[in-house]
């Protein structure tokens, strides 16, 4: 468990996650993209924390404050995408093109 | 390899099969159920570097949001239960691009990288720690956190709200007219058009 292998599974956490974010037509499976970035930074974070930081508490508490932002991501994110369903019908991301070039 | 290795290895491996496999299942209920098995191996990781109240808040925090956007799956998405094959994606070589690139520029900053050894003292009471940063020094983080959140409820009230602010939504948004009974008192908007493939008329 050293810190190399812990930062690989974090960064392969976030390489599918972005590839999520990325691909995904459905708003709720891209949120779920997002999701999983901040689930491989917040274990980054972790351990960083526990092999390379000695234990200070600035580690958890960096970790906590990720965890409150993807609480508030995902409630303003849902919001959006209920408002947006309810003006325009859509419920993909292929659907809102009042900006498309 | 001892206990904590391979616990480790296994719950490694569990969190990104699964975060693998929330984009290839045709269930999207299922697909917030593997998002959540990959948390919650996430969390079981965090209990083995020590990170006590990290671990078992992702547990609790994790299991009530992807139980949350399993609900919102099941509003939003024609196939919640999985009974036609599905795969909705675009740009999906851009999208295995980025994602192999993000991975490979983050795992050559951890190979490359040189991080000193500083291991988590051996009395550290994590849980204590954390208590007294949270209420002491970082106080400010803490509370902003708080207030925060409060305003991200009360945007999602309103956002989400049927009521506009003139009245119900569907006239609310237009301000009342300038003589009683007259015209909405701004520009008449172009009626725009319809977006998307689906038509759910309510």
């Amino acid at each position: 468990m050293t810190l190399v292998t812990l930062l690989m599974v974090a960064a392969a956490l976030i390489g599918i996650g972005l590839y999520g974010a990325f691909s995904q037509q459905s708003f709720v499976m891209l949120m779920m993209g997002l999701e999983l970035i901040l689930n491989g930074a917040m274990f980054a974070a972790v351990s960083f924390w526990a092999l390379t930081g000695g234990g200070v508490p600035e580690g958890q508490l960096l970790t906590i404050i990720v965890m409150a932002v993807m609480a508030i991501e995902m409630a303003m994110g849902f919001a959006l995408v209920v408002s947006v369903y309810r003006a325009k019908q859509a419920d993909m991301t292929e659907a809102l093109d009042g900006l498309k070039h | 390899m001892s206990a904590v290795d391979i616990t480790f290895y296994i719950n490694a491996a569990i969190a990104i099969y699964a975060g693998w496999r929330v984009f290839v299942t045709d269930s999207m209920v299922r697909a917030s159920f593997f998002l959540l098995i990959s948390f919650l191996a996430v969390g079981v990781i965090m209990l083995l570097l020590a990170a006590i109240y990290l671990g078992v808040a992702l547990f609790f925090m994790m299991a009530v949001e992807m139980m949350v956007m399993a609900l919102f799956m099941v509003m939003f998405m024609m196939n919640p239960a999985g009974l036609n094959p599905m795969k909705m994606v675009h740009q999906e070589k851009v999208a295995i691009g980025v994602g192999l690139v993000a991975f490979l520029a983050l795992s050559a900053a951890a190979l490359f990288g040189q991080y000193p050894v500083r291991p988590v003292p051996e009395g550290l009471e994590p849980v204590v720690s954390l208590g007294h940063e949270l209420l002491g020094d970082s106080m400010l983080v803490f509370e902003s956190a708080g207030v925060t959140l409060l305003a991200t409820m009360i945007a999602v009230v309103m956002l989400t709200s049927h009521r506009g602010r003139y009245g119900e939504a569907n006239h609310g948004s237009r301000p009342p007219g300038l003589e009683p009974g007259g015209d909405p008192a701004d520009k008449p908007s172009e009626s725009e058009e319809e977006g998307g493939h689906h038509h759910h008329h309510h």
